[in-house]
Order: C-alpha cells, then sequence, then structure tokens
C-alpha cells in the first residue's frame, strides 16, 4: 500500500498530472478565442467517451494500438535510439496478418494465433532492419526508419493488388472469418464496439515490458547500451546484437498493431495514401510514460480517449476539427512537456521561499 | 510537496465538477440551431463524415457541405459534419449520426463504402447515402457519377486546344473513381485529335500539394502544354508549376475538377473546368427522403443527360465558340447514347 501511494505521490505523476490541467486550461482559452464554449465542448468529449457501453468499447480500441507503439518507441529510448518507423513496422504487420489471413485456409483459432505469428515476426523483420543498417554500416537509425516507411507503404500497396485487390475498390479482400480475433459476444455486450484479444495481449505486453526491462539480463543490456554504449561495449557486451535485438522487438510490437487492426477492427487493408500514424503517436505516448509500463498504460488510455473524444466536441459543441486539432495538440504539448512544468514548480516553491526569507 | 499535491488534485476536481455543473441543457439549447419555424415538409437531420478530408478542400467534400447548407438555408433542416482523422474511426463516426437518430447520413467518398454497408445492415431502420460507391443494401442510396463523360467533353477541348500535341494528366490515387475521370479524358482527345500523344500521371496522393508541383512540371517538361488534373489538393500543385510557366512566358493550361475552379486559379492558366455537382446530388436526394421518395438501395447515376457532370460555364473565355460548339455536339451524341465512353 504504502508503495502505491509512494508512486502516485512522486514528483513525476504531479509533473503530469498538472500538465494536463494546464493544457486543458489553455486549450479552453483558444476555444473561447474562437467563441466556442470550451465547457460544453469538454462535456461533450467526456460523454463521448464514457456515454455510453458502445463508445466506451470504441475509446479502449483506440488506446490499445498506442499501448503497443508506445512499448515500441519507448523499448528503443531505453536503448538510446529513437524508432520512427513504428508506422512501417505496423504496416508490414497487417500484410503479413492479412496474408495468412486471407490467402491461407485453417480451422479456426489455430489461423488467427498463425495470422498473429506472421504479422508479429513480418514487423520484427523489417524492425530489425534499422538495426542491422545502423549497425553493418552505421546508417543513422532515423534516417533509414523514414525511408522504410514508404518502401513497407508501397510495398504493401504492389502485394494488396497483385494478390488480393478486391475489384472496383480501394482496398484488399477481407480477411477469412476463421482468423478474426474480434470477441463476439463482448462487443455483442458493448452495442458492436470492435473489441478484439488485441486487449489482453496489450496487458500481457505491459507486464512483459516491466519484467524484460527491470529484471533480465537481456532487458539490463538494452538499458546499459542506452546509458553509454562505450562503457557496456567496455564491459563486454556486443552492442550491435543488442542494438538489432532491440529494433526486432520494437518492430515486433509495431508489427503487432498492425496485425489487430486487421484481424480485429477493419479485417482488411485499405490502399491508403499514407501510413496510419500511430507510430507517431506513440512517442508522445512514450515520452508523456517515462518509458515505464504503467505510464505508458496511463498516457495511451489519455491520448486515446482524447483522440477518441474529439468527435464528440465537433458533434456537441460544434467545435471545428482544426480547433480540436489545435486543442488536442496544446495538451499533448503540455504533457509531454514536463520540464517546463518542473521548471515553473520549481519557481513558485523559490518565490515562496523568498516570500518566506524577505 | 504535500500540499501542492492537494493544490493540484482540487484543482482537478474543481474542474470536473464544473464540466458536470453546466450540464446537458447548455447542450440542447446550442445544438438546435437556426431552423425557421414555417415552410412545409418535415424538418430532417441530415449528417455528413467526410473522407478523412476537410469541409473546406475546395473541392469533393466543400460541394456536399454547401449542399447541405443550402437545405438548412431554405428548409431549415439540421445539419452537421464529421471529418474522421483516420480508418478507424469512420465506423463510430458514422455512427455518432445514426445512434442519435439522424434522419439521413451521408457518406462523402468511395473509401467509406464498406464502413456504410457494415452500419447500414446492423441499423436498418436508418438511411444513410454514398457518394461515388455504389452499396446494394436496402437502406442505403448511392450516388455513382459518370465522371467519364464529362471528362470527354474536356478531353474533346483539350485535344482541339493543344499545340504541342502533347497532353497530360495527373490524378490522385488509381481508384476506380479516378480511372474513370482518365478514361473519358483520353477518349475525349482520341476523338477529336488521334495524333495527339497522352501522358498520365499518378502521384499517390490526394493531399501532397509538393507531389502534384513535381507532376506537373515533370509533364510540362516533357512538351505538355494541357494538363487535366484528378487529385483533390495535389491538383493546387498542377496550378502553381502553370502559374510560375505562365509568368515565365510559357503557353501551358490546366483543367480544372469537381469545381469552376478558374474562380479560385484564374483565367490565365485554368482553361477550363469538369464539374461534378456533388452539392446537388446531396441536396436532391435529401429533399427526395422529406417527400418520401427516397431511392432506397438503389444507384443513382448523375451523367451528362441528368447534369450531374458538365463543361463549367466560365469555359468561353479561353476557349474559342466554334470548339464549344463541337462540344455540345458531342454532348449530345453521349446523351443519346450514340458514343458510349468507356469507365477504364
Amino acid at each position: 500500500m504504502n508503495k502505491l501511494k509512494a508512486l502516485f505521490a512522486g514528483e513525476s505523476v504531479k509533473i503530469s498530472l498538472l500538465s494536463i490541467v494546464l493544457g486543458l486550461l489553455i486549450g479552453a482559452i483558444v476555444m473561447i478565442a474562437g467563441g466556442y464554449n470550451p465547457l460544453l465542448a469538454y462535456q461533450s468529449m467526456l460523454e463521448k467517451i464514457f456515454g455510453n457501453a458502445y463508445d466506451m468499447g470504441e475509446a479502449l480500441r483506440a488506446i490499445v494500438p498506442l499501448i503497443f507503439t508506445g512499448l515500441a518507441v519507448a523499448i528503443a529510448f531505453r536503448a538510446g535510439m529513437f524508432n520512427i518507423g513504428v508506422d512501417g513496422q505496423i504496416v508490414m504487420g497487417s500484410l503479413g496478418a492479412l496474408m495468412v489471413g486471407n490467402m491461407i485456409s485453417m480451422p479456426p483459432i489455430i489461423h488467427a494465433i498463425v495470422a498473429i505469428i506472421a504479422g508479429t515476426l513480418l514487423g520484427g523483420l523489417w524492425g530489425a532492419l534499422v538495426g542491422v543498417l545502423k549497425t553493418k554500416r552505421g546508417i543513422n537509425e532515423v534516417i533509414s526508419c523514414i525511408m522504410l516507411n514508404w518502401t513497407a507503404l508501397y510495398l504493401s500497396h504492389m502485394v494488396i493488388k497483385a494478390f488480393m485487390a478486391e475489384e472496383g475498390t480501394s482496398r484488399s479482400q477481407s480477411i477469412q472469418e476463421s482468423a478474426s480475433i474480434q470477441i463476439n459476444w463482448l462487443s455483442g455486450l458493448l452495442d458492436g464496439a470492435r473489441i478484439h484479444w488485441g486487449f489482453a495481449l496489450a496487458v500481457v505486453a505491459l507486464i512483459a515490458y516491466h519484467f524484460y526491462m527491470n529484471r533480465t539480463k537481456w532487458g539490463y543490456e538494452i538499458r546499459a547500451v542506452g546509458n553509454n554504449n562505450h562503457a557496456a561495449k567496455y564491459a563486454g557486451m556486443n552492442v550491435s546484437q543488442v542494438v538489432i535485438r532491440t529494433f526486432f522487438l520494437s518492430g515486433m510490437l509495431g508489427g503487432m498493431v498492425g496485425t489487430f487492426e486487421v484481424l480485429g477492427v477493419f479485417k482488411y487493408m485499405a490502399i491508403a495514401s499514407a501510413t496510419s500514424g500511430l507510430g507517431f503517436d506513440g512517442i508522445a505516448v512514450a515520452l508523456l510514460g517515462m518509458n515505464g509500463a504503467l505510464g505508458i498504460l496511463l498516457a495511451a488510455a489519455l491520448f486515446g480517449s482524447l483522440m477518441y473524444g474529439a468527435q464528440g466536441m465537433s458533434f456537441g459543441a460544434n467545435v471545428p476539427g482544426e480547433v480540436i486539432k489545435m486543442v488536442i495538440s496544446i495538451i499533448i504539448f503540455f504533457a509531454a512537456a514536463p520540464g517546463m512544468i518542473r521548471w515553473l514548480l520549481n519557481k513558485t516553491k523559490r518565490s515562496k521561499q523568498a516570500n518566506r526569507e524577505g | 510537496m504535500k500540499k501542492s499535491m492537494l493544490l493540484v488534485l482540487s484543482a482537478i476536481l474543481l474542474f470536473s465538477f464544473a464540466l458536470a455543473g453546466c450540464g446537458s441543457k447548455s447542450g440542447e439549447s446550442s445544438s438546435s440551431g437556426s431552423a425557421p419555424e414555417e415552410s412545409g415538409g418535415k424538418k430532417l437531420k441530415v449528417g455528413m463524415v467526410t473522407d478523412m478530408g476537410s469541409v473546406n478542400d475546395k473541392s469533393f467534400n466543400q460541394s456536399a457541405w454547401e449542399g447541405l447548407q443550402k437545405l438548412k438555408e431554405d428548409f431549415g433542416y439540421e445539419v452537421k459534419f464529421l471529418e474522421p482523422k483516420n480508418d478507424a474511426e469512420v465506423i463510430p463516426s458514422l455512427n455518432q449520426f445514426v445512434k442519435n437518430k439522424y434522419d439521413l447520413t451521408w457518406a462523402t467518398a468511395e473509401t467509406l463504402d464498406a464502413a456504410v454497408k457494415q452500419i447500414a445492415s446492423e441499423n436498418p431502420d436508418a438511411k444513410l447515402g454514398i457518394i461515388d460507391a455504389g452499396v446494394e443494401v436496402p437502406n442505403v442510396a448511392s450516388v455513382l457519377f459518370k465522371e467519364n463523360e464529362g471528362a470527354f467533353l474536356v478531353g474533346v477541348i483539350a485535344g482541339l486546344m493543344t499545340k504541342s500535341n502533347k497532353i497530360g494528366f495527373v490524378g490522385g490515387m488509381e481508384i476506380p473513381v479516378i480511372k474513370r475521370f482518365e478514361a473519358g479524358f483520353r477518349e475525349g482527345i482520341k476523338a477529336v485529335n488521334p495524333d495527339a500523344s497522352f501522358k498520365p500521371l499518378y502521384t499517390g496522393q490526394f493531399v501532397r500539394v509538393d507531389m502534384g508541383k513535381s507532376a506537373a512540371s515533370t509533364l510540362y517538361n516533357e512538351g505538355v502544354d494541357i494538363i487535366f488534373h484528378a487529385s483533390g489538393l495535389t491538383g493546387n500543385g498542377v496550378f502553381n508549376e502553370a502559374k510560375e510557366r505562365v509568368a515565365r512566358g510559357e503557353r501551358v493550361w490546366v483543367i480544372g475538377v469537381d469545381k469552376d475552379q478558374s474562380l479560385e486559379f484564374g483565367d490565365e492558366i485554368t482553361l477550363t473546368s469538369m464539374i461534378k455537382k456533388v452539392d446537388e446530388a446531396v441536396y436532391q436526394i435529401s429533399k427526395d427522403l422529406a417527400d418520401g421518395n427516397f431511392p432506397d438501395g438503389k444507384i443513382t447515376y448523375m451523367g451528362l443527360k441528368e447534369k450531374g457532370v458538365d463543361v463549367a460555364p466560365t469555359s468561353s473565355k479561353n476557349v474559342p465558340q466554334d470548339i464549344l460548339d463541337k462540344v455540345e455536339q458531342y454532348r449530345e451524341q453521349i446523351i443519346e447514347g450514340k458514343i458510349q465512353v468507356p469507365t477504364t
């Protein structure tokens, strides 16, 4: 119990909460400036998130991918690297799951499991490619990530058009029903919200991440490389192997997102003109969650519900999309800038001290 | 330490009370809009969901939204739009209208067809409409435009106006609806000028102005002097490139799409535009619902005959009368069915 208390009274939690409140307040000022009622808007947003079973289920559906992309970015951060290629790894995950789900026939459950494994592995290999390019050829991971995002996107177009095109539309054929991972009884209970087994796996992934990073030799290696890779090398660790492994794991987490989107949410893959952007949201989640499992869970819950609830602001309070995007960005900006909040807190503390002394 | 923690917590509490306090009363009062009391017929609630685009895109979505706003002005309908930010939000957005008992919900893009089909089957009492896709479900009205017929006519203009005998096309993505634009345009050129060479180019993007500009640059450098674009916002880049070249003294043209784009980009570079009357379709079919003639489960085709597609009325500024007369002849032949314009 004391441990729990300490966890929630810690300075980092205080800073995160304060930044969210500040973000909401400044967002409100922006809405007032634009002539919209911020209270009504925030209320509509809350209603959109908690208003009924369907919306609560769909808000959960929006949170799950952010947990995975948050973890994917965080694990690379821990090793001192920046994986902005999660978007591409998501595409490869979707593609792998779609190919197995659509082109191969198998009995239910086994089909879904094989599809999940295929998508996850493909995402992982796509991520490992970044690590290989970095260690063997010295290519900065940011550059190769950006390039591989587009490569993955257009590769998926090619494969879909060649093997799984749905005549007359701009998307692939659907997966077979046996590969679906939607939880039908739970979806029915939540008025048709798209709930899938990715939820359970998200919880498993969070616990596994915590355990792996803090309790195993491999997690220790990742952290050691992140703190000082020269020292890690001097201590006898195989740094390039750690880098490739980190990117493989990161890519696997990204690949899972794509897998669940195809098998649990859409059942098909669109020939989209851009990647989903979920990987980029993951950067904000990892930053706000400070790379910890619990932090990432809370940050993903916050961002996911904000993004989902934004539609409610437009519907209930007539706030135009542009203003909503601005308000959400302001909240994220403050949430992801705890340094500024810390500075503000210190300043008020210091001025209080000055008052007492003076 | 503890004090400031308390402060933060109380601030959050206060804030959430404020949120809860303002209650649903204010929600009702502001959402009613400006519905005039009189005027016959039912006052409908009509919603619209875009394809991740904006209702300010100066093209397709804007046109649909204008149709809805006209309904609000003319009959006092309650109209509202939602702009999903990603694919996953499409279904919740449609549901937002359907579950709030909107009389009609429009989806304004081909890419929304699977979502519309699903929602319509799950909610047999709801009415939905979709533009650019045929969804054969009993409670959905589908609108398909014969872009190929309108594009044929601007193809005739391009074929007769080109000096270099090279004509280009910039498309967004290679999807059926854009293919109809390309096919009609190609056939129109072929009908009047079989020697002209035709170069289509796809950017793969509807929202990348820079890619439109580089595509236009590529085509103009190859000697093309007229480009027809069907690429949404990407097309703004085509206009930008043409504008720079015209300023340098090159004689190049752009043919606009969806709306009369000469009003936006000027007559110096806009040869003509192929207009697609999305607003008209949305207006008419929504009104049909009020009158009890809603075309459930049917596909409404909007071609030259139905005046769903057309050549912009301002074309006479740049196109000589004899060419416009030719256009009229072809229009007659297409309407009478003597010419069948292919779709791919």
